[in-house]
């Protein structure tokens, strides 16, 4: 499974890996989802550092963490995300809703 | 202009061979030299052309994808991606970032990635006959001291 799941009392991690595409979406969708919904986290961070693909089925996977999270009043961060999927990331003008930060070698 | 070489596939409209339609798109590209940042963005366009045959063309039976990706002289690469689907009443509409036919999580900027990432995209579709997507990308290279 491309997502491994972590938990505090205040954050709940995701970390993704491999290729996000409309074939793998849904798998990682439901397993996010049912985390989510279990313990409410009020921090879910979406951490990209292992994906090395995605196209625009992560954006719909993005966005619609973004709309369950919100609407119990948590936060959402994308965290780790290398350069081309920072590309593809811009154009869904998420940064206005939730944080993004790049993955520290893309900064470079 | 004649290109210097063709590669032609043909895949089923089946999700588990997108990931193979951009590694063996972007496979063939590198013979063009391309910098690890062009690589991607071919992948990225053509995983969403694909993706469009598979969810809007053939919505609810398997249907074929025909791909044929030409290696010009200049630099070019231009990838065909064609369905005999249902096809697009308004292609202008199905372009505009965001819009999508479909709910769900479908984003709708499968167009708008493809427009970004690549040179060029043209799209000529028939409804009941089916769409054709040619995407360019002029390859500047890693022999240009890029990458």
């Amino acid at each position: 499974m491309p997502v491994e799941i972590q938990s505090t009392p205040l954050a709940m991690t995701a970390y993704l890996s491999g290729e996000i595409d409309h074939h793998q979406a849904p798998a990682i969708r439901l397993k996010i989802d049912d985390a989510v919904q279990r313990q409410k986290p009020p921090l879910l961070k979406l951490d990209f550092g292992n994906v090395e693909f995605m196209d625009s089925s992560g954006i719909g996977l993005v966005m619609g963490r973004y709309r369950l999270v919100k609407s119990y009043g948590g936060g959402m961060e994308v965290v780790n995300l290398p350069v081309q999927i920072y590309k593809v990331m811009k154009l869904s003008g998420i940064e206005k809703l939730a944080t993004i930060k790049l993955r520290e070698e893309a900064k470079k | 202009m004649k290109p210097l070489n063709v590669m032609k596939l043909v895949i089923e409209s089946r999700s588990v061979n997108e990931s193979f339609a951009r590694v063996a798109v972007s496979a063939f590209a590198a013979q063009q030299d391309p910098t690890i940042e062009e690589i991607s963005d071919i992948k990225t366009a053509v995983s969403e052309a694909v993706t469009n045959c598979i969810v809007h063309a053939y919505p609810d039976r398997v249907g074929l994808i025909y791909i044929t990706t030409s290696l010009y002289e200049n630099g070019l690469v231009r990838i065909k991606v064609q369905d005999k689907g249902c096809g697009i009443l308004d292609v202008k509409q199905a372009m505009e970032p965001l819009f999508t036919t479909l709910g769900g999580e479908r984003s709708g900027l499968g167009f708008a990635v493809m427009e970004s990432f690549m040179d060029k995209v043209k799209v000529r579709s028939r409804v009941m006959k089916g769409t054709i997507v040619i995407l360019d990308k002029y390859i500047t290279g890693r022999a240009n001291g890029n990458d």
